[in-house]
């Protein structure tokens, strides 16, 4: 029995690698940015023909939400915000749309269809400030301090859950940070 | 029936010459577009994890081809065009990752590993010296053993057709 032990042992070990391997999900890769200042960027509003550039956003919290109207899970993501902007818990924090590598005609319609969250959506047509900001797979949400300052990302859509446990404490801790 | 599979034949094969390859504007700058591929087939894609950079056609994989693209008309060497990758995607951009206090368990462990086996080798020969296999336990033999064992040695092939076989 004694001399089972030690091959026993290796495969439990083992085992438990595997378990932790298959727990984590491969395409949550962290991002280098976070505790970063967010790129800098100048861009044209979707509405209208003013831009906006991150100079404009110093001394708010503001959540940059990366979105497509091609994008599928960007729908499954859509009511959640739609339903905290409409709760109105957090006043304070802009919520930032990054419309990405899209068509306006498409985006407008989109945001017409499903509620429009956001309090001003931004156009990267060719994808270069989504580069910028290492976006691989839209919905991508970057969460930004008074600062400048990258504090979290978040990969893929967000759900009820994600948004009540990491990203409304962290506003909330962010809103409450002197500029 | 024969004719039907002539057909199949002509129309499968004659098709394949036919299909055009995407347009690559490699006639631009072939040079460029050899570092290119140089470069990006160390690159990881990010959208098909498991793609190079060089290999994929995902969208963003297209347009990171061409920022690469860009930065080296910009005269950038590959290191920098490096740090610009990683400065956005981090270190799993990089087919070969750098060697930090967070990598060292992935560069070392194949080593601490063949050490780990080598010293197990060690222990393990070392042990079956010191208890050797009592090949000269006479007491395992019976009478008619030795006495079989010493025909065979004698080589006296009378009794013993079975061991000549």
């Amino acid at each position: 029995m004694k001399r089972f032990l030690i091959p026993m042992t290796l495969f439990i070990v083992l085992i438990g690698f595997l378990a932790v391997g298959l727990q984590r999900d491969p395409r949550d890769v962290p991002s280098p940015l976070v505790g970063k200042p967010a790129p800098a960027f100048t861009l044209p509003m979707l509405v209208g023909n003013q831009s906006l550039s991150t100079q404009d956003l110093r001394g708010k919290v503001w959540m940059l939400n990366v979105w497509a109207s091609w994008c599928v899970s960007c729908r499954d993501e859509h009511p959640v915000l739609v339903k905290f902007v409409k709760s109105g818990r957090m006043p304070e924090i802009l919520v930032v749309g990054l419309n990405y590598k899209d068509q306006t005609v498409d985006a407008n319609a989109w945001l017409a269809r499903f509620g429009n969250p956001y309090t001003l959506s931004l156009v990267d047509a060719d994808g270069r400030v989504g580069i910028d900001y290492g976006v691989y797979g839209v919905p991508e949400t970057y969460i930004v301090d008074k600062r400048g300052v990258i504090r979290m990302k978040h990969t893929g859509p967000i759900t009820e859950e994600s948004l009540e446990t990491r990203i409304l404490p962290l506003l909330a801790a962010l809103d409450a940070e002197a500029r | 029936m024969n004719k039907i599979l002539l057909w199949l034949f002509l129309a499968l094969t004659l098709t394949t010459p036919l299909q055009a390859n995407e347009a690559v504007p490699m006639a631009e700058d072939p040079v460029l577009e050899a570092r290119l591929v140089r470069l990006s087939d160390d690159l990881r894609c990010l959208v098909c994890q498991n793609e190079s950079l060089s290999g994929s056609h995902a969208d963003l994989a297209k347009d990171l081809r061409r920022e690469i693209r860009g930065l080296m008309k910009a005269g950038k060497s590959d290191a920098e065009i490096l740090d610009f990758m990683v400065a956005r995607y981090g270190d799993f951009v990089l087919y070969r990752p750098p060697v930090k206090p967070t990598t060292w368990l992935l560069w070392g462990g194949p080593f601490l590993l063949l050490v780990g086996a080598v010293f197990g080798l060690l222990i393990f020969v070392r042990r079956r010296a010191k208890a050797p296999v009592n090949l000269t336990d006479s007491a395992s033999l019976s009478d008619e053993d030795r006495q079989r064992a010493s025909r065979i040695l004698n080589d006296e092939p009378s009794a013993e057709k079975d061991v000549l076989l």
